[in-house]
């Protein structure tokens, strides 16, 4: 054998990652400029407000922020595997939910198990509309599938109209809801609602990190986001791991949107808005993260609840422009997000 | 068994968006046989390699182990036993380096991928102790050891290695190639080497292949291409 290669390299140069620790402290960095940012506009809150007010902003913040997060988890998915964004996730996630309430108007079923039937069938969905709608494209071509994309935007919203109807529609939370189910801390209530969503949105993230970490589905999407082309010579079927990434978003997205749902109401254009929220988590925690994405989703939540309900003159109406002005901050400042490596280059 | 060889490539034609780059390319390799390609910069040594693997539309017979694999996709080409080494290195730089070797047999199906990575883990000893880190964050000899035994977690019958040596220090390549000759021999892999060094490749090469511009112009055993006078001057410099 040779010499240098095969000498073993000295300790002190293991695990000596200059990249790794690099990314490291920048990501740090960042997150703590944002964390300063909030602790001090929560400081001036909490002396404007008072504590109850402040914690009850803050619950529904994270709450929020969580599910927004949810979102973003999806559009991180498909952006992973394909470098696109999916302008249609929030519709697909509209229709989710619209499965789930049509599943619960057929017979006495459990809130639940309806969710996870329409999570099902959005997941089998996800992966013919990858197959029929996106896969015939140039992969290389974008701006051709994000046009797609947007086209079932559109038609996705016009599809719920005309099957549903425009009329909002109520959703029973899979938690209980009455006035009294909650814990009271200070004066501000957390709702088991919020609590049963923070669980189920941690837990979500939690099976899909070990999905993605410990199957050999998940490591042909990691080989597939790290690289189209490597991945091919690896003997990766490029269009099935596109089309699992697409099942996995289009079922976490009718998850979210099935846990949002029960605080607002359902009708067709209901997830547009939330898009927006979901797009901002992205964008702050790196449309390539995945832990970005929930950490994303938590500020986002925090930032549209503190400033829509502190600032004078911004009322919750305002609350979308909250959302774009943290995309813009991002974009401006680091593009690539809190955690992400890869900057989004063109939408 | 048939006399067939292991990878015959005969007419084959190549096109880059329309343009055609190889103009009836006829190769062979037997097993276990390690062949070179010399060529100068953008004669289609590299669009070789690609038309193998099925990464470039080809018209003309590419047959592999006694079977057509022209315009097979490339997963079905790599699953038969295929693997490539592309030019700059190959490895997935965001995965950790025991990642990118579990993604090496990510098509194998045995119980044996451990016990295979460990033997690599020996062959190449650093690639363990960086087993956790980011494969971007390896030197460029590393990145390559680790594409070598990535492509090698395969278990390929044919291995194709594009420039291996570019960028490397001499004693590193030095030892690249001890490698190479060593999986040629113990394990029995064929190999197609293209390469710029081309006194090296000649060394552990049986027979090899003159590119130019899109056709193979000269093929000939190793020590006669070493002797060639057109070879010496366009690529040994002597």
């Amino acid at each position: 054998m040779g010499t240098v290669l095969s000498e073993t390299a000295r300790d002190d140069q293991a695990g000596l990652d200059v990249i790794a620790i690099r990314l490291r402290q920048g990501r740090l960095r960042a997150v703590l400029i944002v964390l300063a940012l909030l602790a001090a506009f929560s400081a001036w809150a909490l002396i404007d407000g008072g504590l109850q007010l402040y914690l009850q902003r803050f619950f529904d913040g994270v709450t929020n922020g969580l599910l927004y997060g949810l979102g973003a988890l999806s559009l991180v998915i498909v952006f992973k595997a394909t470098g696109i964004i999916n302008f249609a996730q929030g519709p697909m996630a509209m229709l989710g939910c619209y499965l789930a309430l049509t599943v619960l108007d057929l017979g006495p079923v459990p809130v639940v198990a309806a969710i996870v039937v329409a999570m099902v069938l959005s997941g089998l969905g996800g992966a013919v509309l990858e197959r029929v709608l996106i896969r015939p494209f140039d992969q290389n071509n974008h701006m051709a599938i994000i046009m797609v994309t947007l086209a079932l935007f559109l038609g996705f919203n016009a599809l719920a109209a005309l099957i549903w109807g425009f009329h909002p529609k109520s959703f029973p939370s899979p938690f209980p809801q009455g006035a009294a189910d909650a814990i009271v801390i200070a004066g501000a209530r957390l709702s088991y609602q919020a609590i049963g969503t923070a669980v189920l949105v941690v837990a979500t993230v939690v099976v899909l990190e070990a999905v993605l970490s410990r199957t050999r589905l998940g490591l042909a999407f990691r080989c597939v986001a790290s690289d189209v082309e490597r991945s091919r010579l690896l003997g990766i079927d490029i269009g099935r791991t596109v089309q699992f990434s697409w099942a996995l978003a289009a079922a976490v997205g009718t998850l979210g949107a099935c846990l949002i749902a029960p605080s607002t109401y359902v009708d067709p254009g209901f997830m547009n808005k939330i898009l927006v929220y979901a797009f901002a988590a992205a964008t702050l925690g790196g449309l390539d993260s995945i832990r970005g994405a929930l950490v994303g989703g938590l500020l986002t939540g925090l930032s549209v609840s503190l400033v829509t309900g502190y600032l004078p003159g911004v009322g919750s109406e305002l609350g979308l422009v909250v959302g774009f002005a943290v995309i813009i901050a991002v974009l401006q400042f680091k593009p690539a997000g809190l955690f992400g490596n890869r900057a989004m280059e063109r939408v | 068994m048939t006399a067939e060889p292991l990878l015959r490539m005969r007419g084959v034609r190549a096109f880059y968006d329309g343009v055609e780059a190889l103009h009836g390319v006829d190769l062979t390799v037997d097993a276990g046989e390690v062949v070179v390609i010399l060529g100068a910069n953008g004669a289609g040594k590299t669009t070789t390699l690609r038309s193998i693997c099925g990464l470039t539309r080809t018209t003309g017979e590419i047959r592999f182990a006694g079977q057509d694999i022209s315009g097979a996709p490339t997963s079905s080409i790599v699953r038969r036993g295929v693997a490539m080494v592309p030019q700059g290195r190959g490895t997935l730089t965001d995965l950790s380096v025991e990642d990118n070797l579990l993604a090496g047999a990510i098509t194998r199906r045995d119980k044996d991928v451990a016990e295979d990575i460990a033997t690599w883990y020996d062959v190449f000893p650093r690639l363990a102790l960086r087993r956790h880190q980011s494969a971007g964050s390896l030197s460029g000899g590393e990145q390559q050891m680790l594409a070598v035994a990535r492509a090698m977690m395969l278990r390929p019958r044919l291995l194709l290695l594009d420039e291996p040596s570019l960028g490397l220090a001499p004693v590193i390549v030095r030892d690249l190639f001890d490698v190479l000759t060593r999986v040629n021999r113990e394990r029995g892999v064929a190999i197609v080497l293209v390469e710029q060094n081309a006194a090296l490749a000649l060394d552990i090469a049986q027979r090899g292949y003159v590119l130019e511009a899109g056709t193979i112009v000269l093929s000939a055993p190793a020590d006669r291409l070493r002797e060639d006078d057109a070879v010496r001057l366009a690529y040994l410099g002597y």
